[in-house]
């Protein structure tokens, strides 16, 4: 299935269930233990240089699947593979090279800066604990990472509270930045910053990307900026990726029945485009209780009785992409009709 | 402070160096720690001097604070009874504090088995009325300044560590901290240098009044005659002293209850103005 000759990441398999804590009542009554199945069998790669873009509802496991990438989580089954070893046995120094090589900015620009240090003690830090730098030409390179996410070089004696959302946000790719990592993972990296300032702060991912030849993991709930800013798309439906394929023909044509419903939930500026067929029914079944099968089959249009027993593994398509569902084919003629 | 250090300091320490809280609370203190250093300098007379000549004065100009059954001068006692009492505020907290705050940030940190072992640890202590079990513990050790020390840090470092505990939860909870552990950061860094300078304000403040508290609580023992023992000079020794002579000569046993008082209220106002200074902004 390897669609990379040398992937830099390759997931297989990931599953992360939480596990729910029995009250005594569900002891005495024997209930069987309970447990959040946020990831459900995650098959993935990220090629190096890439961006890598990842959709789907609030709470079908896009930021899960970020936070294990960077070590926050630990699968309960399922390999992480970076650079051909498993992330799960490093340990000691590994796995600070490996998180100095894999960076996270996080989604809240407010909480992800420690409020009692100004800007330049952040980035020390950061360069000092790495040992990026002799302590002689620290300064230089604090300076040097505030001219690279165009922040003013006075910014390093100021405190966090002193700056907007999108400085904040900038300030977080910076503290990224100064480990010289080779994948930065962006957890929806502008969702709480202005729509104006979105473009900034998105702008200036991509062209620090371009300079620094870093791969992107780019999740969002934001359509428009995804297929803005990604090479490949992954759409993820209940901890389950249902559909991956190059950004341009994922958004043109979607093979997914649930893709295609989320890409026509999605507001257009386009008046031809616009339609009154609800593009979605039903709500998202809770993580508590994953449906048998194929998960979207409670809502698909399309379900036939083998979608309630057999869960579809991602075939390739024509276009290059890859979908989980057994009417592919069918679901792109219904589409073409 | 000479006014160039003072104009170094942010704004918001300055505005609170300045409101009336601080500048009240802080000369208490300032004065209580200048009687505990140096009470020979302030004290007119010998605090445990006999004098047959004058017994159970009243209030006058030679004895301020008038005098007891022994003719000792009031005053006198009173403010060598800063030093003893000013020690209890500090060494009856301060190691309760030290050993809360580790505590409390390791578990609040790590959480797991260590929590649920501290959390039974906790509700075992809690279940007892403090001073009830200060005393259980003083009269185990037999009375006495350290054993009074060591019985109040036993019971009390409880309530330091049971506030850090739930404060470094808070924080660990905001993205900082997770931020810190993606980029390979010690557990022992993010606890301590990202952790600890914003969980602990609270713990700060909690501190000044626990002062006050343990104050009050030593003046207790001493009074029940388990603490501090006559004839050295402690408030709640002086207020015991003078419980049979209270129609008599009331001097006695007021002055040094509103050197507690006044003691106590100074710590309060003290904490108030601390937690207005190193409360974070935005």
């Amino acid at each position: 299935m390897t669609l990379h000759p040398n992937p830099l990441f390759s997931i297989q398999d990931l599953t992360l269930h939480f596990p729910l804590t029995r009250g005594l009542a569900d002891l005495v009554l024997r209930q069987p233990a309970r447990e959040v199945r946020a990831l459900n069998g995650i098959n993935l790669e990220i090629s190096q240089g890439e961006t890598l873009g990842i959709v789907g509802e609030s709470g079908c496991g896009k930021s899960t699947l970020a936070r294990c990438l960077v070590r926050l989580l630990d699968p309960t089954s399922g390999t992480i593979r970076f650079q051909d070893q498993n992330i799960a046995n490093f340990k000691g120094t590994e796995r600070q090279t490996y998180n100095r090589q894999v960076q996270m900015i996080f989604q809240d620009p407010y909480s992800s800066l420690n409020p009692r240090m100004t800007v330049g003690q952040i980035l020390d830090e950061a360069l000092r604990v790495h040992e990026m730098r002799p302590e002689t030409e620290r300064p230089a390179r604090i300076a040097e990472l505030l001219d690279l996410v165009r922040l003013p070089r006075n910014a390093a004696e100021k405190l966090p509270h002193e700056f907007s959302g999108g400085q904040r946000q900038r300030i977080g790719i910076a503290r990224a930045l100064a480990v010289e990592p080779i994948c930065l993972v962006a957890d929806e990296l502008v969702s709480a910053l202005d729509v104006s300032v979105q473009a900034q702060v998105v702008n200036l991912l991509l062209e620090l990307q371009e300079e620094l030849g870093l791969t992107v993991l780019f999740v969002a709930h934001d359509l428009r900026l995804v297929r803005h800013v990604s090479h490949q798309v992954a759409v993820i439906y209940l901890g389950s990726i249902v559909e991956i394929g190059p950004s341009e023909t994922l958004f043109r044509a979607p093979t997914h029945p649930y893709s295609q419903a989320l890409l026509s939930a999605a507001p257009s500026l386009n008046p031809e485009e616009r339609h009154d067929k609800p593009a979605i029914s039903g709500e998202l079944p809770s993580p508590l209780n994953v449906p048998a099968g194929c998960p979207f089959h409670v809502r698909c249009p399309l379900a036939t009785a083998r979608c309630t027993s057999e869960k579809p593994l991602l075939k390739p398509l024509p276009g290059g992409g890859q979908a989980a569902c057994h009417h592919a084919e069918t679901s792109v003629g219904e589409r073409k009709q | 402070m000479t006014a160039l250090t003072l104009s170094r300091l942010p704004a918001p320490v300055l505005q609170a160096l300045a409101r009336p809280a601080f500048l009240i609370g802080g000369g208490i203190i300032l004065m209580s720690t200048l009687f505990a250093l140096f009470p020979a300098a302030f004290a007119p007379y010998d605090p445990l001097a006999f004098n047959y000549a004058a017994i159970q004065q009243p209030p006058s100009l030679a004895h301020p604070f008038g005098t007891d059954n022994f003719g000792r001068d009031i005053l006198s006692r009173v403010i060598w009874a800063y030093r003893i009492d000013m020690m209890i505020a500090l060494f009856a907290t301060i190691f309760a504090l030290l050993i809360g705050v580790t505590a409390g940030s390791l578990v609040g940190y790590h959480g797991g088995w260590a929590d649920t072992i501290f959390g039974r640890c906790v509700d075992a202590v809690i279940t007892f009325p403090f001073l009830v079990l200060v005393i259980a513990v003083v009269a185990m050790l037999g009375p006495g300044l350290i054993n009074m020390f060591v019985a109040i840090t036993l019971v009390n470092w409880v309530y330091y560590a049971r506030l850090m505990r739930a404060e470094v939860m808070t924080q660990t909870a905001h993205d900082y901290v997770s931020a810190g552990r993606v980029m390979g950061y010690s557990s022992g860094r993010i606890i301590f240098r990202h952790i600890l300078p914003n969980a602990i304000t609270p713990v700060l403040t909690f501190w000044m009044t626990d002062m006050a508290l343990a104050i009050l609580l030593g003046s207790s023992l001493g009074y029940l005659g388990l603490g501090a023992q006559p004839p050295l000079a402690e408030w709640g020794v002086l207020i015991a002293e003078g419980r049979n002579f209270i129609f008599t000569a009331w001097w006695m046993s007021l002055c040094p209850g509103i050197a507690i008082v006044l003691t106590g209220l100074g710590f309060s106002l003290l904490g108030d103005a601390v937690a207005d200074m190193l409360r974070p902004k935005g």
